[in-house]
């Protein structure tokens, strides 16, 4: 049978096994699994079949509990079935696991091990999550590279069915997961040849049915549950054995060997690591290395960890064995040591007592590689060094510099196994430009045109803006096992100029080495452009240097910004890779491969970028001597505090390895206000404010999703010393004659989207192509701007008691509370928190549900969460995904329980602090600003009193002081968390009647992990899990929530009717029980132009696609109505918004007959909608008298 | 009985009345009630090559656009195996038509490149189109461009077109060219076997308040009639090409004024729009009425009766008429007809 190798990922490659041998997937969307079930779905809604013939139902689930729930019941009514998971996502399906192995049926699981949330999320890999799986019953089976999880996605199902025993198939997350490798691709006929047909039908005939009726899933009492309990062991006893017959199998099949155990390494080696994973392939790797160099040490990969075969283990270790250290990519805080080295330590206890005393090694444990750290050939030689000395270090990490508690071993970073006959390539790029697509694609050439392995693997920082990647590239004639990034490279590239003062990248280029540099100047003149310390590295290094100029190919080819073709060009020019005729002719082939489908005239684009490239592409003779004077400077002002600084600042420039355990606190608690400081300059134009045809509306601040267009009004004496160029006008407000008013852009701060522009009213009436602000090119006005915003912030803001909140011209120059967040440029969430920031962020707190919002909101290295001048700010938290309403809930009743006897002990110090202060501190309304402002005032005499005070009382009190300021509780999250996952606890939190405010962010699709539907998800919509049109019709969360009859409800758009969402925020907070908001966000997953975002709103709402409605109870108590329809009739046609939106209008291109049916019955729920509200709204209201 | 008939595009159509190129034809459904109010032809809505190159290039742009960006996300998008981009929507909408109707199906083509137009055509008429319409629809702002090379265009055009495709091709014409019989004959010489006159460009307004232009289309008025009166009247006799009348045609009297300067068909889009479908049955009865009461036997007989060459006052069609209407100028004119002779050497 003829070998077909691919290059896929870890994801793709078990999704194409595990879809071939189930009939029921059951899918939830979490990073980094998500994409097994996007392959599944996608595969599903192009009719593909499985390997007997019929194509398998995918259904999402609202979690990843529901998705076990649903395999659970699939598995016990016959079908075979299966899901994908990672991290929050497993420990939310282990109840199900529970029962699925009790009942002793068998499934895989597969699983990319990502790490569980501590003190912080994250999405990277380690195996935290699947340990917390041990005690399920599941078997679990371990792959370390792509190729394996290919193939033990397989064994595992195969295995599952021959044992009864459920699997967990884990790899690792992003590090296997999204590593993108040449592999040899299972064939049907190979998949088919090791799934048992007797054990499926077996699998069948135990089936619940009503034809054959059974109980199962009894409850049982302390006579008999312990033994039935028992019944199972032979089961599991069997397990090991029928794993390694599938395994033998599986090599007779496809020639690949796999054993529960394997070992390699020197025969006689006294020193072993035991450990599974990706990081096995770089210690085998270095075992290799070290070996042919001298040493004698071995490797054991773990690949069966439960159920744990220990005679297995033990013949697989080598007799010479005298010292294990066995490596665990986990942390059990308080545990003697980790899992695998407790299990390894038993595992040769029980081999001793089973008379089998052949070796007593001393065995060690350390931790690596958390949350993807890296793990590289010099932590491996560090492992082993540390082997060698007689006391070795015991439960120790490797990897980072523990300067608190000492448990690292130190190691030599420059130690390398990167053999010569490997080409490794460093591609610095921007999200945007495209260069991880052509990375792939230059991988796919390589891996599918030649007899080389190619790896390829990526690293994206946490922006949605302006976002870096970095591909990491190899290429090499034998099997590459580096799962680590490429640290010294023979090829950098760096596509965007701008990272050249950012990133010391050629740090990375090994002596001899090729720098590609995507410059607006070319080879005459790059030269004195570039920093000293490139000019120094490339003389340094006698580095070949090219330059391209891709922006303006690019612009004259019609690739826009996505430089992917033309870099790629570039790479294969200059890399000789593969010769230069043939990597063209690949590159030509693999255009007409890739974008045919898309039309002859994206190709054509494309082929003609590459002809273009080849004629811009020159090499630099550079210099003997550099001659630059430009440094590289601080990733942070020096004017920065000293954290910020010296922590969050080497994080930002990409050297947060480097900082030790001392550098944190032990909580995961940081600073707000700390995006400010990284002036990131991603905007190529910034909007320029014309203050002489300005009507001072204030929408221009209302809507910039990075609140970079700030407003203050102020007296003309703070004009002082103003820069040349800063800019002032009258204010027009008549409350606010005789001030002055500025408009002003953060020129480093703004992403260039542009929305301020388009939603600005007036037009200039000489040249109606300009409005009062308009987008002008960045890089002039980078350091006047610099200046005007600098004296800008000095100016103090004004008094909030002389702002009208409820208008948006004065309102929108109450100081934004959150800045600079690193959402997609033009995001059409954060204009929303913005202003919920200005209302209320002195005395907010924030419980965030897990998504885009606690992403950019959360995600180090800043926070756009900021305080004020007098350091109030909101206070913001992230707890899990599925419990935010409860956890904010949480926040109230503590705030509320805390202010409960605050006012006690007022009461009960009264005599103590002063009568009256004691009354006007419990009797404060605290309704509006001056309110406010007063209560903080009597608090701050209160505590000067109570600072005074020492006895225990007073103490007491002086520590809850501040909660008898009001505090505002904000729940906050997207439609992933509020539709679905979360649903279940933001019902009981409205229904508790506390007074919370809830903040749905409604994109219509969980954004965050990629555009995956949710109920939110509109009918006709095209999203991942939704692959041919979402069918059915958005749930209506605002009509449950209304049917409380307590809850205040509201469902805006900004762009639509901003009055309306400010009197809607305005509305929420100020009602005294549970408030829901319901805000329609535009998001990039809606394939949408995002600088004209709002007009989509707007069309939204005129076609009745999004109804604006506020439902507040308080109307109620004046006989009214209490909802009231703010949406008037739609004056468009809802296939006049679906237009405008990819989302909706690529199904008229790939399923235009769905297209036409969804789009008419999507018309139909929009009146249907609007007739419900209308009705509802205009009916007579006659609440039932008590005791009627 | 009154015969009705007429040929057009070598087609034998029931009478004159021929719905153009609309969105009443975007749906089977309406193209099926046309047929059953007596339309004669359907002209389909247009395939445009720069809209559809347009959306593939959006399409392409948004699936493509924020990928390989975020490490939780590297696409927003499902991306299909398969698109049905490019004119497959628009060929199978021709053969449905085809399917669902018995009256000829002639389909409209813009194309922006010589091999769009070929291609287009070719996989129009593959798809069972009975003639084809080329709809040459080119608002010319660039000033460097001469009117040489314009017309040199419509006329490669037609050229390339009707040696790509063996069904009868039509092509529809702007009336802003210098000398419109000049290019008639040109176009006629070219290949084309029928000349539809006149498309009607689209001319931006200007929204007042919101100081935007706004790109509102115009439905024809009965005042737009004159423009085709005129050159076919013209034209009727001089040229082998059918003669498609379309702009200002909204009753009985219009298409009754038009078949007698010459025209084979006349084309309905406005009134159709404006008063519904069935005003296509209004029309033709009102046709018959009048022929009628006026005892005209055939449209034959109508047909080119008062053209031009047939008229009895040739100079009433001659700009020089309206030279005398407004006695205040006093210039000596060529006559369309003596322009047409010395462009034709007749």
């Amino acid at each position: 049978m003829s070998r077909k190798f691919k290059t896929m990922d870890a994801n793709e490659a078990v999704a194409h096994v595990a879809y071939r041998v189930n009939e029921v997937i059951a899918i939830y969307p979490i990073t980094p699994s998500s994409p097994m079930g996007e392959w599944a779905d996608q595969w599903a809604s192009e009719g593909l079949p499985n390997v007997w013939g019929t194509v398998p139902q995918v259904t999402e689930m609202q979690s990843e509990g529901g998705a076990a729930g649903a395999v659970h019941g699939a598995l016990q009514t016959g079908s075979l079935a299966t899901t994908f998971t990672a991290s929050q996502g497993l420990l939310l399906m282990i109840p199900n696991m529970n029962k699925i192995a009790g009942e002793l049926t068998p499934t895989a699981f597969h699983v990319s091990a990502r790490t569980v949330a501590t003190h912080a999320l994250s999405i990277f890999g380690d195996h935290s999550d699947v340990m917390f799986c041990r005690s399920t019953g599941y078997a679990m089976l371990c792959s370390n590279s792509v190729q394996e999880a290919m193939d033990l996605a397989l064994i595992a199902h195969a295995a599952s069915l021959e044992s009864r025993i459920p699997f967990l198939h884990f790899f690792d997350g992003f590090r296997t997961s999204h590593e993108v490798s040449k592999i040899v691709v299972l064939s049907d006929d190979e998949i088919r040849s090791l799934i048992n047909p007797d054990r499926v039908i077996e699998h069948r005939q135990r089936a619940l049915s009503p034809d054959h009726p059974v109980l199962r899933g009894t409850a049982q009492n302390p006579d008999v549950f312990f033994q039935i309990r028992e019944t199972a062991n032979r089961y599991y006893e069997a397990c090991p054995k029928k794993v390694q017959s599938v395994m033998d199998k599986f090599a007779q099949v496809t020639q690949r060997r796999y054993n529960l155990f394997d070992y390699v390494g020197a025969p006689d080696a006294e020193r072993v690591i035991v450990m599974m994973g990706s990081g096995a392939e770089v210690t085998h790797e270095t075992v290799d290395y070290l070996n042919a160099h001298g040493d004698k040490v071995g490797l054991l990969k773990v690949r069966l960890y439960r159920p744990f075969a220990v005679s297995h283990f033990l013949n697989c270790l080598p007799a010479s064995v005298r010292k294990i250290a066995v490596l665990d990519r986990t942390k059990e805080s308080g545990a003697i040591g980790e899992p695998l080295y407790l299990d390894i330590v038993s595992a040769l206890n029980e081999g001793t007592k089973q008379g089998r005393p052949r070796i007593t090694p001393k065995v060690i444990g350390g931790r690596y590689g958390l949350s993807s750290k890296e793990f590289t050939p010099a932590m491996v030689k560090a492992v082993y060094d540390n082997l060698k000395l007689d006391d070795p270090k015991d439960h120790f990490t490797i990897g980072i510099n523990d300067d608190v508690t000492h448990t690292s071993l130190p190691y030599d970073a420059e130690f390398s196994t990167e053999p010569e006959n490997v080409v490794r390539g460093l591609f610095y790029g921007l999200g945007a430009d495209g260069t991880v697509g052509a990375n792939k694609n230059s991988i796919k050439i390589i891996g599918e045109n030649t007899d080389h392995y190619a790896q390829g693997y990526f690293v994206y920082d946490s922006k949605k803006s302006g976002a870096m990647t970095v591909s990491h590239l190899r290429f090499g004639p034998e099997l590459i096992r580096s799962s680590y990034l490429v640290s010294k490279a023979n090829f950098v590239a760096c596509h965007q100029w701008i990272f050249l003062e950012r990133y010391d990248m050629l740090n990375s280029l090994v002596s001899g080495g090729t720098f590609l540099l995507n410059s607006p100047f070319g080879p005459d003149e790059v030269w004195d452009h570039l920093p000293r310390p490139v000019q120094e590295q490339i003389i340094a290094k006698k580095a070949r240097f090219f330059v391209i100029d891709a922006y303006t190919v690019a612009r004259d080819t019609g690739m826009g910004s996505r430089m992917n073709t033309i870099l790629q060009v570039c790479f294969f020019a200059i890399s000789k890779v593969l010769p230069r005729d043939q990597a063209i002719a690949a590159i030509r082939e693999s255009i007409r491969h890739t974008y045919g489908r898309k039309g002859e005239e994206i190709v054509q684009k494309n082929l003609k970028a590459v002809d273009e490239t080849l004629a811009h592409l020159f090499e630099v003779n550079a210099p003997a001597q550099s001659t630059s004077a430009i440094e590289m400077p601080p990733p942070f002002s020096p004017s920065a505090p000293e954290f910020e600084r010296n922590v969050l600042g080497p994080i930002y420039a990409g050297r947060g390895d480097e900082l030790p355990v001392s550098a944190f606190s032990a909580d995961g608690t940081f600073p707000t206000g700390t995006a400010k400081w990284e002036k990131r300059n991603i905007a190529l134009e910034i909007p320029e404010w014309d203050s002489k045809i300005c009507i001072q509306c204030g929408k221009c601040a209302m809507v910039c999703p990075h609140a970079v267009i700030r407003i203050k009004v102020y007296e003309s004496k703070e004009l002082a010393g103003a820069p040349v160029n800063f800019k002032s006008t009258e204010a027009r407000d008549k409350e606010w004659q005789g001030l002055k008013y500025t408009i002003q852009v953060a020129p480093e701060d703004c992403t260039g989207c542009g929305i301020c522009v388009d939603i600005c009213p007036v037009k200039n009436k000489a040249e109606t192509r300009l409005k009062a602000i308009n987008m002008v090119p960045q890089p002039p006005l980078r350091v006047p701007e610099r200046e005007n915003w600098e004296f800008f912030l000095k100016i103090p803001e004004l008094d909030r008691r002389k702002i009208k909140p409820g208008a948006i011209r004065q309102q929108q120059i109450q100081e934004p509370l959150f800045e600079f967040s690193g959402a997609c440029s033009g995001c059409g969430e954060t204009p929303y928190l913005k202003l919920m920031s200005q209302l209320f962020g002195d005395r907010a707190i924030i419980a965030n549900a897990t998504g885009c919002s606690s992403i950019y909101g959360g995600n180090l290295p800043t926070t756009p969460w900021t305080k004020n001048a007098d350091g109030r700010g909101p206070a913001w938290s992230n707890s899990l995904f599925e419990d935010n309403a409860e956890f904010g809930l949480g926040f109230r009743l503590s705030v509320d329980k805390q202010t409960e006897f605050a006012k006690e002990l007022v009461k009960r110090l009264a005599v103590t602090i002063g009568g009256e202060l004691a009354n006007a501190l419990i009797a404060s309304p605290q309704k509006d600003e001056a309110d406010i402002y007063e209560q903080r005032q009597r608090v701050d005499v209160l505590k000067e009193r109570l600072g005074k005070l020492n006895f225990p009382e007073a103490k007491q009190l002086l520590a809850i002081a501040d909660m008898l300021v009001k505090k505002s509780v904000w729940i906050v999250g997207g439609d992933g968390w509020a539709y679905d996952i979360g649903y279940g606890g933001l019902d009981h939190v409205i229904a508790s009647g506390r007074n919370v405010n809830l903040l749905v962010l409604d994109t219509e699709v969980y954004s965050n992990t990629g555009g995956q539907s949710s109920k939110s998800t509109p009918r006709a919509a095209v999203a991942k899990f939704a692959a041919g049109g979402k069918p059915g019709p958005k749930k209506d969360l605002g009509l449950m929530a209304m049917s409380y009859g307590n809850v205040y409800v509201a469902s805006v758009a900004m762009g639509a009717k901003d009055e309306h969402t400010l009197k809607a925020f305005l509305e929420a907070e100020a009602y005294d029980g549970p408030s829901i908001i319901i805000a329609y966000a535009h998001c990039i997953a809606h394939g949408i132009n995002m600088t004209t975002g709002m007009q989509d709103q707007k069309s939204a709402v005129d076609s009745g696609q999004w109804l604006l409605y506020r439902y507040n109870p308080e109307r109620t108590a004046q006989g009214e109505n209490p909802l009231i329809l703010d949406s008037r009739s739609p004056t468009k046609k809802v296939q006049d918004f679906l237009s405008m939106e990819t989302r909706f209008k690529m199904l008229t291109t790939s399923k235009p007959e769905d297209a036409k049916r969804l789009w008419a019955e999507a018309q139909h729920d929009a009146e249907s909608r609007y007739r419900l509200y209308e009705y509802l709204a205009q009916r007579k209201f006659e609440p039932a008298k008590p005791g009627e | 009985m009154i015969d009705l008939t007429t040929t057009y595009l070598g087609l034998k159509l029931r009478t004159p009345l021929v719905p153009s190129a609309s969105p009443l034809s975007h749906e089977i459904d309406s193209i099926c009630r046309l047929e059953d109010v007596g339309a004669s032809a359907v002209v389909l809505y247009s395939l445009f090559e720069e809209q559809l190159r347009q959306e593939n290039f959006e399409l392409d742009h948004h699936l493509s656009a924020h990928t390989e960006s975020f490490a939780e996300a590297t696409s927003y998008l499902p991306t299909p195996t398969e698109f049905r981009i490019g004119p497959e929507g628009y060929l199978e909408h021709i053969r449905k038509a085809k399917k669902a109707v018995h009256i000829p199906i002639i389909a409209s083509l813009n194309g922006t490149t010589v091999g769009g137009w070929i291609d287009y055509a070719k996989q129009i008429e593959q798809a069972g189109a009975d003639a084809l319409e080329c709809n040459i629809y080119s608002l010319p702002a660039n000033p460097d461009l001469t009117a040489a090379e314009i017309e040199q265009t419509y006329v490669d055009i037609v050229r390339a077109v009707k040696s790509a495709v063996q069904i009868p091709v039509a092509v529809k014409l702007s009336p802003f060219f210098s000398n419109m019989a000049n290019m008639a004959k040109r176009l006629d010489q070219a290949g084309a076997d029928a000349m539809v006159l006149f498309n009607r460009f689209y001319q931006p307004d200007i929204d007042l308040d919101e100081l935007e232009i706004k790109p509102n289309v115009l439905l024809s008025t009965p005042q737009a009639l004159r423009l085709p009166l005129t050159w076919i009247g013209i034209l009727f006799g001089r040229v082998r090409a059918n003669l498609a009348a379309t702009s200002g045609v909204h009753g009985p009297e219009d298409v009754i004024k038009l078949l007698m300067v010459g025209a084979d068909v006349t084309m309905l889009c406005s009134t159709l729009l404006r008063n519904g479908t069935s005003h296509v049955r209004y029309i033709e009865d009102g046709l018959l009425e009048w022929m009628e009461k006026h005892e005209y036997e055939s449209v034959q007989q109508l047909k080119g009766s008062m053209s031009q060459l047939r008229c009895p006052d040739p100079t009433a069609f001659e700009r020089a008429q309206y030279m005398k209407a407004v006695k205040s100028v006093q210039h000596v004119m060529v006559t369309s007809r003596e322009a047409w002779r010395i462009l034709t050497g007749d």
